[in-house]
């Protein structure tokens, strides 16, 4: 027991490695705050692209879309930070997150965005066509905030994802939460600072993950 | 009791049911006897389903005690419920087919598995249950390639093959569309005439006046009346039936 | 033309296929074990929370809320580098496996228990009243529903899940990412990387194709 307590729970060790791992915490907010606004807007461009009238159009939005559902981002990640150097290109560990999560959030949230407007009956775009509005207001005015409240919960639920998935960002050294606790480990040989990264990240998403499951609750179960 | 009497089929004596502050069933006290059909009536929330849904504890009476073929249903064990809701069929006004099984196999899921019926057996048993509600021909389909009226047929089905001592229907035929009510109440009628026990809760009055030999009136959680169909109909004695008949008629009208 | 020669040089292309065919081959295993499993354990517990006794379920939320709400890769390098300080030392592929067969886990075990809650009570109640115990109301009637109605999200979190396997890379386990990622080192091209991004688009594009088939196939009435 004083073993695991030792290995795992270590209050000093923890308090040792406080500064940083906040300092780790402030960095994967703030790059949390960047890529899920850059896949919220890119995810809501294709899912239009993939939703228009147009093949032309809706063809490559999907295989965007699928590309980069089906490619890990974490090898996304390591092709942009360590590959473009080969042609010259060097971008900081930040930005090839970026870029890496704008491709990779802009397909999953383009796939959310786009159920939801395919769920919306065909009558409200008719509808609204029919009182003069354009396809592209009707688009924005009527069938677009319909859709968003019904994907909402789904929106949440890709906000947890990739959250989580910022701690692939500790591969490519950004001091972000993860890797600041993972070097706080190295450094201790201790691996209490982990279970405190553990600790911060459910102190973020624990809520969320449970306002989730709020959304999903039905009816009890009759025994 | 005694011993000249036979035992009734379905003996719910003494029968309490609160919901929270809410008491819904005070003291009701019902006796049916082998092949009779008990026709009940009621206001809406008078309690006639958490009644029949007492019967075979899908609501936990809160006391009194219910009896079938003179067997308790309250006080067992789980497996001897589970046992004791065999005798007691229910149909729902919603049918509850199951969606992901066809006719046939919504009809041999509770035989093969409840009775543990040899699989021959039970097809051979659901097959003769879906003739006798005249719908052999559609043993394959999934529910949802079937009417209201078919699903609810198929539901009287899949209860009548565990060969229940009474069977208990909730409004069988309220979520159906009126052309398609009549089938239902056709099976209904056939069964009497089989000498099943049955407990009929409905609007149909005109199928109580032809087939019940006993009509029951609930209001506010009590039996206020009960009676053969001529008396009931014809000469009711309290105000609360004379009320809810005049309503009723008023709304057939 | 140097971005070729940089991200898809023939030469090293044909040097490293076969350590990358057998990475392919440790993703394919370890992400079918995981899906096995992952369902498998998920279904249970989800099965297991429809007694409602308190005991059980409890752990059960809070094992789904803390799988939902960790990353995956912390969870792993606490594992791989906290146990062995305790004297339990795990294969760096099992370390993975078992990850993410519990995170797997408690995202089915949600997608069932919201779907069993929401089954119309009559389908418990009609299983019930044909003298099912609750157990084979469970299995005949309230599963086979859940499982054909989640079909779609089952699928979308198992592949979700399985392309976590890159995350192995960073704990050891000799799969594509791990692989290409030494090979790059090695020659000094990043070829590698692109032929492992390339292995992925083989994998799972033919997936993510199937996924759109079935979602569009299993739209389940009730
Ligand atoms: N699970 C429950 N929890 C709380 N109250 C309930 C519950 N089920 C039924 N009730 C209440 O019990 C009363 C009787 O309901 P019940 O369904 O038995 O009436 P009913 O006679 O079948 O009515 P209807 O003709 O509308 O079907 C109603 O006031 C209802 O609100
Ligand atoms: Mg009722």
């Amino acid at each position: 027991m004083d073993t695991i307590i030792d290995a795992f729970f270590n209050i000093d060790i923890m308090r040792q490695a406080t500064p940083l791992l906040l300092k780790g915490a402030w960095v994967t907010l703030q790059l949390c705050a960047v890529v899920i606004l850059l896949g919220l807007f890119g995810g809501l461009g294709l899912a239009l692209l993939a939703s228009s009238g147009s093949a032309a159009l809706r063809l490559p939005a999907f295989v965007f879309i699928d590309i980069f559902r089906a490619i890990p981002p974490l090898i996304l990640l390591i092709l942009i930070y360590a590959g473009l150097p080969f042609v010259g290109v060097r971008v900081p560990p930040f930005v090839a997150v970026c870029i890496a999560f704008l491709l990779n959030n802009s397909a999953y949230f383009a796939e959310i965005f786009r159920s939801g407007i395919k769920a919306i009956p065909k009558g409200q775009m008719e509808a609204a066509r029919a009182t003069g509005l354009s396809p592209a207001q009707a688009q924005t005015w009527v069938i677009l905030p319909q859709a968003i409240r019904n994907v909402l919960p789904d929106l949440l639920s890709n906000v947890v994802e990739i959250v989580k998935l910022t701690s692939i960002a500790s591969v490519v050294s950004l001091s972000e939460l993860l890797y600041s606790a993972n070097m706080a480990r190295a450094v201790t040989y201790n691996s209490s600072p982990l279970v405190m990264a553990a600790g911060l990240y459910l102190l973020l998403l624990w809520p969320l993950v449970r306002v989730i499951s709020r959304f999903q609750r039905g009816l009890s179960i009759s025994h | 009791m005694t011993a000249a009497q036979p035992l009734p089929t379905l003996e719910i004596t003494a029968l309490e049911k609160r919901f929270g502050e809410t008491q819904v069933l005070r003291s009701i006290d019902l006796n049916v006897r082998n092949g009779e059909l008990v026709f009940v009536i009621g206001p809406s929330g008078s309690g006639k389903s958490t009644m029949l849904r007492c019967c075979n504890r899908l609501e936990e009476p809160t006391s009194g005690a219910i009896h079938v073929s003179g067997k308790p249903m309250l006080g067992i064990p789980r497996k001897e419920l589970d046992r004791m809701r065999l005798q007691v069929g229910m149909v729902f006004q919603g049918f509850f087919l199951y969606p992901h099984l066809t006719a046939l196999k919504n009809v041999t899921l509770a035989q093969r598995k409840a009775l543990k019926r040899p699989r021959a057996e039970a097809e051979a048993r659901a097959l003769e249950m879906l003739d006798k509600v005249g719908l052999k021909h559609k043993a394959d389909a999934m529910p949802s390639e079937l009417s209201g009226g078919q699903q609810q047929r198929v539901a009287i089905a899949r209860a009548l093959a565990l060969d229940p001592k009474v069977m208990l229907f909730d409004e069988p035929t309220s979520a159906l569309d009126p052309e398609l009510v009549g089938s239902v109440l056709k099976v209904m009628r056939d069964l009497r005439e089989g000498g099943m026990t049955m407990i009929v809760v409905s609007h149909e009055m005109q199928f109580a006046r032809e087939a019940a030999d006993r009509v029951v009136f609930m209001d506010g959680g009590v039996i206020v009346e009960e009676g053969p169909p001529e008396e009931i109909f014809g000469n009711p004695k309290s105000d609360r039936l004379k009320a809810f008949l005049s309503r009723v008629s008023g709304e057939a009208a | 033309m140097d971005f070729f020669n940089a991200f898809l040089n023939p030469e090293i292309i044909a040097r490293y296929l076969p350590a990358l065919i057998r990475a392919v081959w440790v993703t394919l295993w370890i992400s079918v074990l995981v899906v096995i499993s992952g369902l498998a354990l998920g279904a249970l517990l989800a099965g297991l929370r429809a007694y409602q006794k308190r005991w059980l379920s409890w752990p059960i939320v809070l094992f789904a809320d803390l799988m939902r709400a960790l990353p995956p890769l912390v969870l792993m390098l606490v594992l791989f580098f906290g146990l062995p300080s305790v004297g339990i030392i795990l294969a760096d592929w099992f370390v993975l496996y078992l990850i993410l067969t519990l995170v797997l886990a408690a995202f089915v075990e949600e997608i069932f228990w919201a779907t069993m809650t929401s089954l119309p009570r009559g389908q418990w109640e009609a299983g019930a009243a044909t003298g099912l115990s609750f157990l084979q109301v469970l299995l005949h009637v309230i599963f086979p529903q859940s499982l054909r109605m989640n079909i779609p999200p089952l699928v979308n979190r198992s592949l979700t899940i399985s392309k976590m396997t890159a995350y192995g890379s960073v704990i050891g386990v000799k799969e594509i990412v791990s692989v290409a990622g030494s090979a790059q080192a090695f020659s000094g091209s990043a070829t590698p990387l692109t032929m492992a991004a390339l292995a992925y688009l083989i994998i799972f594009y033919p997936a993510m194709l199937l996924s759109r088939y079935i979602e569009n196939r299993f739209h389940y009435e009730h």
